[in-house]
């Protein structure tokens, strides 16, 4: 099997554990302060950091190219109230026109 | 509460089921392209839509098999973004009161969308019925336009040739800032966010791709710690 097979098998069994644990699990075991506080959380972090690896990474070298205009055209567009597939394609067009025009690579 | 009420009450849940699915679908338009682009197969992209069903970690899997990341970086990742599908669960259990088959199908259709709109609903009218139909309805119409709009998205980028020319690699974060950003409300919620990013950014250089981001999850530990320690000082006080 592929390791992506893989990552999509897991990956899916473990998110719907987490789905059919909040129905199951005793309500002593997830409600309590520290336990909701971090999951109250990590979405933020994890999501944050990703948003930063994706515009600026490639491997392991930090890279400033046409993503991170692309980057700051999504933050006008949600400062705008656009919807979610407004605030993508406005990226991406964004992204392309810079390296169409050669400002970055 | 008259039977009038009971039918009005029906139609805004359809309505607002509705509308919610369909907004859902277009960025399910977006996930199934970038995942096509981004290497995945129309099978595996798919079966993530059908079966993992719940957008944040679906992005996070494929974002970070793309930046180059293993598949336990990815599969960590995913998780843990799934984790609050379980707090979703506990707020729900009293509202649907289901077993059986019926919980196991409540749980794979517990996301963020059916979640709010059910909470959105006064339980305590119409003895919840309208909370549980919320529930349901949105649930299922997420489910068929999310799966329908990532098809059309995954087929649509088969046919695209350089997925940099027309700047794909910059709608993944730019979806990424979408999804955190309705969360970013207070001073709390920015400085996680930008502590974060920090951290990611600064570890890129030194750790294998996926093991930064992964990383962060500490930094949503410490800010959890953190707040239950200044919830106690204000109780205290």
């Amino acid at each position: 099997m592929s390791a992506t097979w893989l990552a999509v098998i897991l990956g899916t069994l473990g998110c719907y554990a987490f789905k059919l644990a909040g129905a199951s699990v005793p309500e002593s075991v997830l409600d309590r302060p520290h336990v909701s506080a971090i999951a109250d959380a990590l979405p933020i972090a994890l999501l944050s950091a990703l948003v930063v690896v994706q515009t600026f990474a490639v491997g392991m070298t930090l890279q400033l190219d046409a993503r991170a205009a692309g980057l700051a055209a999504a933050v006008v567009a949600l400062l705008l109230r656009a919807p979610f597939i407004v605030v993508v394609v406005v990226a991406a067009a964004v992204a392309a026109a810079v390296r169409a025009l050669g400002w970055m690579p | 509460m008259s039977d009038e009420d009971w039918q009005r009450e029906r139609r805004t849940v359809i309505t607002n089921a509705l509308s919610v699915g369909a907004a859902t679908g277009a960025y399910g338009i977006s996930f199934g392209a970038i995942s096509v682009t981004g290497g995945l197969t129309l099978l595996q992209t798919q079966v993530l839509s059908a079966l993992m069903f719940t957008g944040g970690s679906q992005f996070a899997l494929v974002g970070v098999l793309i930046g180059g990341g293993g598949a336990a970086s990815a599969i960590a990742t995913s998780v843990m973004l799934g984790a609050r599908n379980a707090f979703y669960g506990l707020r729900l259990a009293p509202i649907l009161q289901v077993s059986g088959w019926r919980r196991a199908a409540a749980a794979q259709l517990t996301i963020d969308e059916s979640t709010a709109m059910t909470i959105a609903r006064d339980e305590r009218q119409f003895a919840g019925r309208g909370a549980r139909l919320a529930f349901w309805l949105t649930g299922i119409s997420v489910f068929v336009f999310w799966n329908a709009s990532t098809l059309v998205g995954a087929v649509s980028a088969s046919a695209i040739g350089d997925p940099r020319a027309l700047g794909l690699d910059a709608a993944i974060p730019a979806g990424f800032l979408a999804l955190v950003w309705p969360r970013l409300k207070d001073r709390r919620s920015w400085s996680i966010a930008l502590g974060a990013g920090l951290v990611a950014l600064v570890l890129t250089p030194f750790l294998s791709p996926g093991i930064p981001v992964l990383a962060t999850a500490l930094v949503a530990v410490v800010a959890g710690v953190l707040q239950v320690r200044r919830t106690a000082g204000e109780a205290a006080t």
